[in-house]
């Protein structure tokens, strides 16, 4: 790892100072992927700006149908939270299977949604419940957060503080994790919205997550896993990699929404 | 350079170390605490798990002044003198290892597990719950038996039968 200088803010104000004034800093969260990246020397930032100290980043509230889940809660505290779980099981769920309970209990949501990896699991979950990601300077509907590989619409001295969404009438999710990394080799969840049926897909895409809108004009007709029959997505746009072909990721796209909506509509 | 501080296995600790320093090799090199392994270094294996205050993680995938100002609990700190910890007892009872080098990762992801399950575990939890420690000897078969002795000797150490897994 090269040399770098650590800071321990206790506000967002602070850590935005701290991080305007570093010459080539990064906001690190709960690290799981910035300090394996430093510690291979992918990335070298001069400064370090731990959010893990900043209170208001911090904590799960759900007010009627509205779930706010701060930036610094982590995959096990979202996990493990009765008030969440009543309203909205799937995100608990998803939150359970996200790398391994050592990793759950240091990684963050919003360290995820800003690294914006294209197999991490809460991005799709995110663009399907139409969430709103809520920074330090403004709101951003998912659909206009997420901008590709590792990117996202977030300015350099820009910290996601929490997101919030409406919980749907049903929702689910369904991933196919590679056997050795356990990341989404193809990640689906699904939503049913009083706007209609939105579906998002993680780990196949080339430019990360996406809406999948075969899956969702077919779920809109029926929202179960027989509308989906027949039913296929092109493979044109999705990654091919030693671990699967963009064909066999299309069709695992399919599979993993017909999962999705089965757990849906049983839960 | 940072100053830092934290409690490890219930003694007070500070050093003056690079920012850089991960918190595995604080606990080697700084404490001479090698009971903590450094397995793989990608962050899979779990060889380097400690807990922070209370929870499993990866000592090798953070910085030790991340873990300043926290509590510390390495495979050193578990025994009660001359009493294995009972995870440690089960572990060697069951056989729960062959060259020993994941067992204090084992043994530390295996507490931490026992106690968010406190109405007891069964083989697939276990086993699900195995997922970031690797063990390349033993196909796990024991270790997941000595989980479990140790969840059950655990729950009646506690006075209460071991109840159903909700």
């Amino acid at each position: 790892m090269y040399s770098t200088t650590y800071h321990r803010p206790t506000t967002v104000a602070d850590a935005v100072k701290l991080r305007k004034k570093a010459e080539d800093g990064q906001f690190v969260s709960g690290g799981m992927t910035l300090i394996p990246a430093m510690k291979t020397r992918l990335a070298a930032p001069s400064d370090l700006v731990d959010l893990r100290h900043v209170g208001e980043l911090k904590g799960i509230k759900v007010s009627g149908k509205t779930v706010t889940i701060g930036a610094a809660t982590t995959h096990a505290e979202v996990a493990e939270s009765a008030k969440l779980r009543k309203v909205c099981p799937a995100i608990c769920d998803l939150a359970a299977h996200i790398g391994d309970p050592h990793v759950r209990h240091m990684g963050t949501i919003g360290g995820s949604l800003a690294n914006n990896d294209p197999s991490a699991d809460y991005p799709a979950a995110m663009l399907a419940l139409g969430a709103t990601i809520v920074t330090d300077k403004r709101e951003l509907a998912a659909d206009k957060f997420f901008k590709g590989l590792f990117e996202t619409a977030l300015k350099d001295d820009e910290i996601v503080t929490a997101v919030t969404f409406t919980v749907p009438a049903k929702c689910g999710y369904a991933k196919f994790p590679n056997p050795a990394s356990r990341y989404a080799m193809t990640g689906v969840f699904v939503a049913k919205t009083k706007d209609g049926v939105r579906a998002a897909v993680t780990g196949a895409g080339e430019d990360g997550v996406f809406r999948a809108r075969e899956v969702e004009a077919a779920l809109a007709k029926k929202f179960d896993a027989s509308a989906l029959e027949g039913v296929s997505v092109p493979s044109k746009d999705l990654m091919s990699d030693i671990h699967a072909s963009a064909e066999y990721r299309a069709n695992l796209v399919v599979v993993m929404a017909k999962r999705a909506v089965a757990a849906a509509n049983a839960g | 350079m940072s100053e830092i501080s934290m409690v490890v296995n219930g003694r007070s600790v500070s050093a003056t170390v690079e920012d850089r320093t991960l918190l595995v090799h604080f606990l080697r090199e700084h404490l001479g605490l090698t009971g903590t392994h450094v397995g793989c270094d990608t962050s899979q294996c779990g060889a380097c798990v400690v807990h922070l205050d209370g929870k499993a993680v990866k000592s090798c995938s953070m910085l030790a002044a991340q873990a300043s100002g926290s509590e510390v609990t390495t495979i050193e700190g578990l025994a009660d003198g001359a009493d294995l910890h009972p995870v440690q007892a089960a572990f060697r009872e069951h056989h729960g290892l062959q060259c020993g080098f994941c067992t204090p990762g084992m043994i530390m992801a295996a507490s931490d597990m026992i106690r968010r399950h406190p109405d007891g575990l069964d083989e697939k939890t276990v086993r699900a719950e195995l997922e970031g420690n690797i063990c390349r000897c033993t196909g796990y078969h024991n270790i997941v038996k000595a989980v479990l002795a140790a969840s059950k000797s655990m729950a009646k150490g506690k006075g209460g039968k071991a109840k159903k897994a909700a």
